[in-house]
């Protein structure tokens, strides 16, 4: 379950070693944007020993790597997947053949460091034109593309367009994003919310990217991370209702029914789908039916 | 009759104060106090040797007391707090004689019980009249409370008022009275109005801070004490107040409808009543400007007395009336001893001020702390200096865990059923020092610097000086 993924930068050690206690679901430790060329070193040390010794229980760990474009990423992911990450969070990715790049790279890491082939998995960085574009090829590239995740600071700049708070010059990638990964059957996250002193900015743009279909949001704040968690934690409703369903297809099922409405409304394989996740979440979370 | 005297110099005179006497100054100027480094600069001018400065509290505006000690005009300290500056060189064993460390309730207790006596008392007051009947509500060096003053001006052998805004008799709205003072000076300034309150007092935005903020709400929330009638305490400090906000969300959700918040107060106590979180706020001392403001204008904001705050000999003090409060550490062991006086070079850089009262006579207190600064655990097997014994410590709050007092089982059970994670205290402690590694012992030098008294009038600790750096 990841409604939140916190970003820490890489080379700041008073936030690493509190990575898990700012109530995040997942990290994602920076070695891209927020250590400059000259620190990449220190940052990639830093970041494996705190995977290596800081116990992150109830929190993913994932890892920005540098973008296959730079002389960085091979060194950061023969540091990192020793370390089993959760994910690999790869910046700017425009196409498939970025992520096969990576895949390949990993597969050969892997298979020379004596790690389990395929065990992580990749989460591509949709953050230009052309990766909105490619979506849905980048998504269904390889089994080890979990997820994507939008990133509209560097999409803007692409775009040639201005960051606001209303985000409508983003719609149009947020739509294609979540489209493109649920056709490919991947999760598919939202970009962070930048302005960390506007408290209602955040909840509503995660409402927003919720309501769009959003598997959950990233933050570059730790302000954020409550709210974000709220948004995306399964309202009691949602819950009650997650559970009726599941009720009418038992009945159905004792019926012998091959189809049921639920409140005049036909329960198809996608609402079970539905309920099912919403009803796992509720239960990670130790969320219960009301009586 | 007439109280006003021209000088300080002539006050001094007047007052007969001798060699081996001792004189006394309240805090409530804080960092920008002028008072005692006008007087003390006049006692030295004067000749006079071996003098004790009782004061509540020392602050960095007053270094130049280290020139009067090097020069034998003041050979004996006592003080409730005494900020890292002046403290370091104390802890270089500038004083011949241990500074004399008490508690803001224990230091007006020792004046009563005779073991502290004060031959003159010097009053910061920002209005005063001519009589001497003053206040700290008003004037242009306004600083709200004159609380920890009182004690100065009942138990003194002499009282001389120092005030900048000098007003017809008789001043409305006092709160020390003439009949305790004898002398009234006036001088151009008592201090500098940048320095004595923090203007605004700001909540923390570290994010491990708001962490263990949060956290701390919970556990005031889980404890049972939060019904109506609730009484409160916290410090000005980053963690601390952000607990304020968060535990006033608590009491506006649930309707808890509390009786008073006590002690330093800031902004966010002022908030809270205005809120309908308390009824009361009692003031022994304005942190901020909101709170000067509050206690100004609003009659349910009162002013009280160290007294009526933390005296263990007054027969009744407002700190066993209290539910909750929240404090800080600089260490904390295993057996929950807390130390506010040292930093972890062992450099003296505060002390208790309310700490220990407050502990003693809150129905929980609760230290907030990081599990480590700058990669230094905060919980240790012994604390360099016992400012608050464990026994009167119940539940410490890291962004690790919750360590319970193990005193407190019923409170640990309440917060196992809130779903908090408690934890012990020395897998705590393991647990930081699985990141930090473990420190060296802390070496000490030779030398007792310091006397840690307890509210009760015995020694609780002693503090050694630091030894010279290689």
């Amino acid at each position: 379950m990841r409604r939140s993924m916190l970003f820490l930068p890489g080379n700041n050690p008073n936030m690493l070693i509190n990575a898990a206690v700012l109530g995040a679901d997942a990290v994602i430790f920076d070695l891209e944007d927020a250590v400059s060329p000259a620190e990449k070193d220190a940052a990639r040390i830093l970041v494996r020993n705190t995977m290596r010794y800081m116990d992150l229980s109830g929190c993913e760990r994932i890892v920005r790597i540098n973008s296959v474009d730079t002389a960085f990423w091979q060194k950061d992911l023969l540091a990192i997947l020793p370390e089993k990450p959760d994910l690999i969070l790869l910046p700017k990715t425009g196409s498939a053949e970025d992520v096969l790049l990576a895949e390949r790279f990993m597969d050969e890491a892997e298979e020379s460091l004596g790690l389990e082939k395929g065990a992580v998995g990749l989460m591509p960085l949709i953050e230009t034109a052309l990766g909105v574009e490619n979506a849905f090829a980048i998504a269904s590239a390889t089994p080890r593309v979990k997820a994507l995740f939008l990133g509209a600071e560097d999409l803007t700049a692409d775009l040639q367009c201005k960051r606001t708070k209303e985000s409508r010059e983003i719609e149009y990638a947020r739509t294609r994003l979540v489209v493109a990964a649920r056709a490919a059957g991947v999760d598919v996250y939202d970009t962070p919310f930048t302005d960390v002193n506007d408290d209602e900015g955040i909840e509503l743009d995660a409402l927003t990217a919720k309501g769009l279909g959003f598997t959950g949001k990233a933050s570059i704040s730790p302000r954020h991370v409550e709210v974000i968690n709220r948004v995306f934690t399964p309202t009691l409703e949602e819950i009650d209702y997650a559970y009726e369903v599941m009720d009418a297809i038992e009945e159905a099922k004792r019926q012998g029914k091959g189809a049921i409405a639920l409140y005049g409304k036909m329960i198809d394989a996608p609402i079970v789908a539905r309920a099912e996740r919403t009803i796992a979440m509720a239960k990670a979370l130790g969320l219960e039916r009301r009586a | 009759m007439t109280k006003l005297v021209k000088s300080i110099r002539e006050v001094i005179e007047l007052c007969g104060l001798k060699d081996g006497m001792t004189v006394s100054f309240h805090h409530h100027l804080r960092n920008g106090d002028h008072v005692l480094n006008l007087v003390m600069a006049e006692i030295a001018e004067l000749g006079l040797k071996d003098i004790f400065v009782n004061a509540s509290s020392l602050f960095d505006v007053h270094t130049p007391l280290g020139e009067h000690i090097k020069n034998h005009v003041v050979t004996g300290i006592g003080a409730d707090y005494i900020s890292a500056g002046l403290g370091r060189a104390i802890s270089r064993g500038i004083m011949e004689k241990p500074v004399e460390f008490r508690t803001h309730g224990g230091r007006p207790a020792d004046m009563a019980r005779g073991s502290s006596p004060v031959d003159v008392a010097f009053v910061a007051a920002p209005t005063a009249d001519p009589m001497g009947n003053c206040t700290g509500k008003i004037g242009k060096s306004a600083c709200g409370s004159l609380g920890y003053a009182f004690a100065d001006a009942m138990y003194a052998k002499k009282v001389v008022v120092i005030t900048d805004n000098l007003v017809p008799y008789p001043l409305e709205g006092f709160s020390i009275s003439e009949d305790f003072v004898d002398y009234v000076v006036q001088v151009d300034a008592i201090g500098d109005p940048k320095g004595i309150v923090s203007g605004t007092t700001r909540i923390t935005r570290d994010p491990v801070g708001l962490v263990m903020a949060e956290t701390a709400a919970r556990v005031i929330d889980a404890s049972g004490l939060l019904t109506d009638g609730f009484s409160f305490q916290t410090g000005a400090g980053g963690a601390t107040l952000a607990a304020a906000k968060f535990l006033k969300e608590i009491m506006l959700k649930k309707g808890v409808k509390g009786s008073f918040g006590l002690g330093g107060i800031t902004a966010y106590l002022v908030d809270m009543l205005r809120a309908g979180c308390f009824e009361r706020l009692l003031d022994v001392q304005c942190f901020d400007l909101d709170a000067v403001e509050s206690l100004r204008t609003d009659p349910r904001h009162q002013e009280i007395s160290a007294m009526h705050y933390a005296s263990p000999v007054a027969k009744s003090a407002a700190v066993n009336s209290l539910d909750v409060v929240l404090l800080g550490a600089t260490e904390i062991d295993c057996d929950f001893n807390v130390n506010v006086h040292t930093d972890s070079q062992g450099s003296i850089m505060g002390g208790s001020g309310g700490h220990s009262d407050t502990a003693a006579g809150a129905k929980l207190s609760m230290i907030i702390a990081p599990m480590f600064r700058a990669r230094l655990p905060i919980i240790t097997d012994r604390v360099t200096c016992i400012s608050t014994p464990g026994k009167d410590v119940d539940v410490l709050v890291t962004q690790g865990g919750i360590a319970v007092n193990p005193r407190r089982a019923d409170l640990r059970d309440r917060l196992l059923d809130a779903g908090l994670n408690v934890v012990d205290i020395r897998e705590l402690k393991e647990k930081t020092e699985r990141i930090t590694g473990t420190p060296r012992a802390l070496p000490r030098g030779d030398r007792v610097v310091a006397k840690v008294i307890s509210r009760d009038g015995d020694v609780l600790d002693e503090i050694y000086s630091i030894p010279e750096m290689k």
